[in-house]
């Protein structure tokens, strides 16, 4: 399986990958490329990879999600390279029986991912500056201090 | 030095995204005697490249494509990753 590419995602292919007939409920996210007003002028992010790893973690997350909820059909990309602002850098679509399971089950694809995938990003600027993201709250400027 | 009866192990380091630039290379070799952990590594990453010294002491780690604890055994020919702050989704 390959999760991870370069090019831009769309849900339709997702959807299509999911669907079955014994699913009632289809749960659908996606994350994109954000420039909110204490962003500062985000124009794209850069996505990097450590690619086998970030393979073999999805793999690990989507083999734990069909574990949990045994009748799921779950579909996982991730973007990388430069993501232009408001496009999707992970998209994620979760088939069920009953909705409840698909809701649940897609946040949990998602939220693992959040704290396990082995992926990284430079926020580059309208003023021509990047940044590296650290969710844990610490920014840094590109290139040694 | 190694004691005629010690162990060397070759691990394979690799560096990704602000560390790549930090240590200003992408990956690099540590031969190191066993037994020794991914700290005992990350010890002698940071004295083996100028820049790599800018490594936080305890980063987040991967070996052979897992996620591990700094205390984890490491093993002849292992793969080790550092991995800075995580911002995948």
């Amino acid at each position: 399986m390959t999760y991870l590419t370069t090019s831009p995602l769309t849900l339709e292919s997702l959807l299509a990958e999911v669907s079955a007939p014994h699913c009632g409920g289809t749960c659908a996210f996606l994350g994109t490329v954000r420039d909110g007003p204490e962003d500062g002028g985000v124009t794209a992010i850069e996505y990097s990879a450590y690619d086998a790893m970030a393979e073999a973690e999805l793999d690990r997350i989507v083999a734990e999600t069909r574990r949990r909820w045994a009748d799921a059909r779950v579909a996982v990309r991730h973007r990388l390279g430069l993501v232009p602002a408001e496009e999707a850098s992970i998209a994620i679509a979760v088939a069920t029986p009953h909705r409840a399971d698909a809701f649940a089950a897609c946040r949990y694809v998602i939220e693992e991912v959040k704290t396990r995938l082995p992926v990284w990003k430079k926020e580059l600027r309208a003023d021509g500056t990047a940044t590296w993201v650290d969710p844990s709250g610490h920014p840094s400027m590109v290139g040694p201090e | 030095m190694m004691s005629p009866s010690g162990t060397l192990g070759t691990v394979r380091v690799r560096f990704f995204a602000r560390y790549a630039e930090l240590a200003g290379r992408s990956e690099g070799t540590v031969t190191i005697p066993l037994p020794a952990t991914v700290s005992d590594v990350m010890k002698q990453v940071r004295d083996a490249w100028p820049g790599a010294s800018a490594l936080p002491a305890q980063p987040l780690a991967a070996l052979n494509l897992r996620h591990v604890r700094l205390d984890a055994p490491v093993s002849d020919g292992d793969e080790l990753a550092l991995l800075p702050p995580l911002a995948g989704g």
